[in-house]
């Protein structure tokens, strides 16, 4: 099986990460290495992550694109650290992180190295953020906890940290209770949360998917000019191509635990090279195609206790052939027309040729 | 902002409330003028229409967290206010029985013995000839020391294990919930007699000790459900993500969370640990004499029930009044903290 072997993805990718990222091997921030996860249940073994490979450099932005149980989040978690295990289980792969592998690390290391290097911003703020305290205790604990700074110096540092993220007189808000905010604000301070002690890393988990589109705009606005201005790495997990679209470097999707193509944000939309992430395109609803109807991609997600033998999205693949159906596509190498591999891009297709040029 | 305008519009009083206090520093500033003067008017007027019974609607627009709206419930809810100064009054009625009566409860006069009420013993005398005013009034201390301890500590044994089992879950919440279901298994009175007959000393805090080691079981399995609940929630896991250590993310993040139904199930409990100490000393393996309980004085007065039924009414009836305000607070208190559960 291919993907236990997570060696031969890792050279595949390993090649159009560095090329994409612009650095020496190793610059990176961030490098998963054939990462597997798998939950172990009472009904089997679900296999949530099947040796994902990607990385970020810091200042760069990913976005991992995918449906949900496609395994972008279970990935986060496992980054992190804090996948719920049982049942959850890393068996396999490295996470290298500033030249460490974090799966080596102790439970004591690596939770000094959560919130002080690499922070996480939760999709829904108002059930992430405490209800029995208020924000101002909730954003000074981080000083509390990795600084050991006084009651008085913490609050005085929520204070300035909610100025940052610009939420409204800050300074009387600081002791209100998480309920007391609206959605948008409430984002706001989970960034803010999450920045506190300027991580190099911020993994963002769906970080807009709970508040209205005018708002939407707003955080992700946010979240961009303050990664600039830390130069953090910051991985961006969603299902919303909107949102990806102004904000990413690159593009990593995902399926069925796999990361099925990586490409520069941009050439993924002009020209995707894997019928899934085609799919997921063409199912945008636009402007100029009123009246017709909307393109959906046929069938349900793989379920992870019985993963499809050979490429997992061969029975919803409108270009399925024999071979997807006995063999499982390696990452692929994306050449131009003149035969010279373009940078960064890979797609885990038989026929990644054919769906780039769409014949 | 328009976060800001939603957050005010959200609740109108909250926005009559930062109105007014603009007017307010308005007039202190000392710029007022008709306008302003007329507006303060026309927004308490406004208020009384609206919603008379708040009155205190310049606290609505102060941060609050659950205990605070708790608190405000509570206040404004006639059952807690009822119980709660039937508690105080009993509890100073433990603390100092010497202001109700100069009687000693111990100082008997064989030859009243059933005798009614007379002048300076109003609720007459025992068996013994003892004053009934006397020992009832001497007997809260029994039974609410038996109450107070023994709630204090099941809560304080049954959160720990309860805590522990849901937050570590696996194999301790398996040995620890088997052992709960060990001791929920035992019938309390059965456990009783069996337990406090064969223990010669019978001071209040084996009473205390047995009730805290019949009793955890019943809070660990709240505390359980509670921490199980808690420790799900997203604000738990960001915690986690953000560097918060074991101990920090359980006495901080999670039993904050889930001590609200703890709470609410030790007040209730409260009141039937009093009333199982007086079934316990009337059966004779609780309390003894020279220990006055009102348990033991319902015991020693069945007996001449027919012929002096107010040797048994008088301790009877404080027993059913404090059990009864140490219910009443638990409901209240329930209703405070989990709406939901009315």
């Amino acid at each position: 099986m291919n993907s236990g072997n997570s060696d031969d993805d890792a050279g595949a990718i390993l090649i159009d990460s560095r090329a994409s990222g612009g650095g020496a091997p190793g610059d990176d921030l961030l490098d998963v290495r054939g990462l597997q996860v798998e939950f172990r249940t009472r009904d089997g073994v679900a296999k949530a992550v099947n040796g994902v490979n990607y990385s970020v450099a810091a200042g760069e932005t990913l976005a991992v694109l995918g449906e949900s149980g496609s395994g972008k989040s279970v990935t986060a978690q496992a980054i992190m650290g804090i996948l719920d295990s049982p049942p959850g289980y890393v068996t396999g792969g490295e996470i290298v992180f500033k030249g460490r592998d974090l799966l080596k690390l102790g439970n004591e290391e690596r939770r000094k190295i959560r919130g002080e290097q690499m922070a996480m911003i939760f999709q829904d703020a108002l059930s992430a953020l405490n209800p029995v305290h208020s924000v101002g205790m909730q954003l000074g604990e981080m000083y509390r906890v990795h600084r050991g700074v006084s009651r008085k110096e913490a609050k005085a540092k929520a204070v300035e940290l909610m100025d940052r993220v610009r939420i409204p007189a800050a300074k009387e808000r600081v002791n209100d209770y998480p309920h007391q905010f609206s959605g948008g604000m409430r984002q706001r301070i989970m960034i803010a949360m999450a920045l506190a002690l300027e991580p190099d890393l911020i993994i963002a988990d769906e970080p807009t998917t709970a508040l209205d589109v005018t708002v939407q705009a707003q955080v992700m606005d946010l979240l961009a000019e303050l990664q600039a201005e830390y130069n953090m790495g910051l991985i961006l997990i969603t299902h919303d191509l909107g949102v990806v679209a102004d904000v990413a470097d690159k593009i990593a999707v995902m399926y069925a635990g796999r990361i099925v193509e990586t490409a520069p944000v941009h050439e993924l939309y002009k020209n995707p090279a894997h019928p899934y992430s085609r799919g997921l395109l063409d199912s945008i609803p636009r402007l100029d195609q009123k009246g017709q109807e909307l393109y959906a991609i046929k069938g349900l997600p793989p379920n992870l206790l019985r993963i499809p033998p050979g490429c997992a999205f061969n029975p919803r693949c409108p270009r399925a052939q024999d071979i997807c159906r006995r063999e499982e596509p390696e990452l692929f190498e994306v050449t131009g027309d003149d035969g010279a591999p373009l940078p960064g891009r890979g797609s885990a297709c038989f026929f990644w040729k054919e769906t780039l040029h769409d014949v | 902002m328009p976060d800001q305008e939603k957050y005010n519009k959200a609740d109108p009083l909250a926005d009559a409330g930062t109105e007014e206090e603009e007017i307010q520093s308005a007039v202190e500033s000392r710029t007022f003028d008709l306008g302003t003067m007329e507006a303060q008017t026309l927004i308490k007027n406004e208020r009384l229409d609206d919603e008379p019974e708040v009155a205190a609607a310049d606290d609505r627009v102060k941060p609050r967290s659950l205990w605070q709206d708790a608190w405000r419930d509570l206040r404004r809810n006639p059952i807690f206010i009822i119980s709660g100064l039937l508690i105080i009054f009993l509890v100073v009625m433990a603390i100092w029985p010497g202001l109700f009566t100069s009687t000693d409860p111990l100082k008997c006069d064989l030859s009243k013995a059933q005798q009614g009420s007379e002048s300076g013993h109003p609720f007459g005398f025992d068996g013994q000839g003892c004053d009934v005013y006397a020992r009832t009034v001497y007997g809260a201390r029994a039974s609410i020391t038996v109450g107070v301890c023994a709630t204090v500590g099941a809560a304080l044994v049954g959160t720990t294990l309860g805590g522990l089992a849901g937050f570590l879950g696996g194999w301790s919440d398996s040995v620890i919930s088997r052992v709960a279901d060990i001791f929920f298994g035992i019938p309390i009175l059965l456990g009783g007699l069996v337990f406090l007959s064969v223990i010669p000393s019978r001071s209040i805090w084996i009473v205390v000790a047995f009730i805290v080691v019949l009793g955890w079981p019943q809070i660990a399995r709240i505390g359980r459900g509670a921490v199980i609940t808690a420790k799900q929630q997203d604000y738990v896991t960001a915690a986690r993500a953000l560097g918060a250590s074991n101990s920090r993310l359980m006495l901080r993040h999670i039993l904050p969370n889930a001590v609200a139904p703890i709470i609410v199930v030790a007040t209730i409990a409260l009141g039937t640990y009093i009333a199982l100490e007086a079934t316990l000393s009337f059966l004779g393996v609780g309390l003894k004499p020279p220990t006055v309980s009102w348990g033991i004085d319902i015991s020693s007065a069945s007996a001449t029930f027919r012929n002096a039924p107010h040797m048994l009414l008088y301790p009877a009836g404080a027993l059913s009044i404090t059990v009864l305000a140490f219910i009443m607070l638990g409901d209240a208190v329930r209703d405070a903290l989990d709406p939901k559960l009315r």
